[in-house]
């Protein structure tokens, strides 16, 4: 089945599609209890529960890959911070609604294009875990760029927020649409999506959007880095101590 | 040696103990909506008879959705009440779960419990599934489960879920 594809490397994309959702799950699921208001509460939680399931397709997937025989759960709760693929952008802490709102519309338009293009893989079981995630991020897309205008075009505090949000984000976008060499040989391969094409499609959308809500881009900035490689920054092992300590604490607790 | 029967068994020897299996498992409901069962939500796609068990193939229908185990364990239950003991529940990726998976019967009992069943391809208005009005308004795209939306009707001021329209 996995014979003709470079596994190691198929292995490593994996992970990077899996921690990328888990992160971004993980940091929505801290808006539970906290969410500007209830409903908008139980959308974040909703939105954060796919996410977490798009992350147990990817790491069951990866899974499959190993040699020695190894669960989702393991990959998800048993690797260190340095062995996490998503890109630094996802661990970054929840901040406030308009950061939330406009890193979860960064990451939608990414993923919707992202799912687009992997629905077509040469590797069947990646294609069909891209078409039923693709169904979900459209929706979630549809609602975080809907929220991106009503805040931005609303008060003056929402604005101000929304603004910086954007300072504050906008250089840890390039690193979404990075790829290393095994990723350009997934790509010859027919295995994993052009994600020159994604990055061209996404600031013209984003942009435009942005543009719309009367937002600024920055000018210019340090651009983050690193994740692909396994460099994050500090925020990301305090997410992993909190998330993988039960597991760490009694192995192979269930409940 | 496999046997695969489809959703609608037929009534040849082999289907006898599939439509069985597909009677007992009618009993089965949604955790979430306990008025629709998991044949007419299109969760249960196969029951195969194989020689030491019978395999239960469902499909979940968001790709986080929490009641999936609950659903595991509760067709293991109702088997096992019929002294059915070797199961096998397997959660499989396809085909994809859409909204068009649901039966007529099943849309008819969301809608009398209270949830508008998702709109049909010539359908545009939400319906308030209480008074039938058409004037209602999103609240939250999101409602008690990622499989619902919230929505207000502007007639009788209810609001009411809407179950998303998912394709």
């Amino acid at each position: 089945m996995t014979g003709q594809f470079n596994n190691p490397a198929l292995h490593s994309y994996l992970l990077r599609l899996a921690d990328t959702s888990l992160t971004m799950g993980q940091r929505l699921a801290e808006w539970c209890g906290h969410g500007p208001y209830l409903e908008e509460d139980v959308a974040l939680t909703n939105v954060s529960l796919d996410l977490i399931g798009h992350a147990n397709i990817f790491y069951q997937l990866a899974a499959e890959l190993h040699e020695h025989p190894i669960t989702a759960d393991d990959l998800a709760f048993l690797r260190d911070a340095h062995e996490y693929r998503n890109p630094i952008i996802t661990e970054l802490p929840k901040g406030d609604f308009a950061y939330t709102t406009l890193k979860q519309y960064f990451i939608d338009v990414f993923n919707v294009h992202l799912y687009q293009a992997l629905s077509t893989s040469s590797y069947e079981p990646l294609a069909l875990a891209a078409k039923k995630a693709l169904m979900e991020v459209k929706y979630h897309r549809k609602r975080s760029e809907a929220w991106v205008e009503r805040l931005s075009l609303s008060t003056e505090e929402a604005k101000t927020r929304s603004q910086k949000a954007l300072f504050d984000l906008w250089f840890y976008t390039p690193e979404l649409f990075e790829t290393d060499a095994a990723m350009d040989e997934l790509f010859v391969q027919g295995v994993i999506a052009d994600y020159t094409e994604i990055k061209t499609i996404w600031h013209q959308q984003v942009e435009a959007h942005l543009q719309h809500c009367q937002l600024t881009l920055p000018e210019s900035g340090w651009v983050a880095t690193g994740g692909l490689q396994g460099e994050h920054s500090e925020h990301l092992g305090y997410m992993l101590a909190e998330m993988q300590f039960l597991q760490r604490a009694y192995p192979g607790c269930e409940w | 040696m496999v046997k695969t029967v489809t959703n609608h068994p037929g009534s040849s020897d082999s289907a006898l103990t599939a439509a069985r299996i597909y009677a007992i498992l009618a009993a089965v409901k949604d955790p979430e909506i306990p008025v629709i069962s998991i044949q007419d939500l299109g969760i249960l796609q196969h029951v195969k008879l194989e020689a030491d068990k019978v395999l239960v193939e469902i499909i979940p229908t968001y790709s986080g959705c929490p009641a999936m185990h609950a659903i595991q364990t509760d067709i293991k239950a109702a088997l096992l009440q019929h002294g059915i003991t070797a199961v096998e529940v397997k959660l499989v990726n396809s085909p994809i779960w859409t909204t068009d998976m649901i039966s007529e019967e099943g849309k008819a009992a969301m809608l009398a419990y209270g949830i508008a069943p998702p709109l049909g391809p010539n359908e545009r208005l939400i319906k308030c599934p209480q008074c039938k009005s058409q004037d209602t308004t999103l609240i939250s795209e999101f409602g008690s489960t990622a499989c619902k939306a919230l929505y207000r009707c502007e007639s009788c001021l209810e609001p009411f879920d809407y179950f998303k329209c998912h394709a």
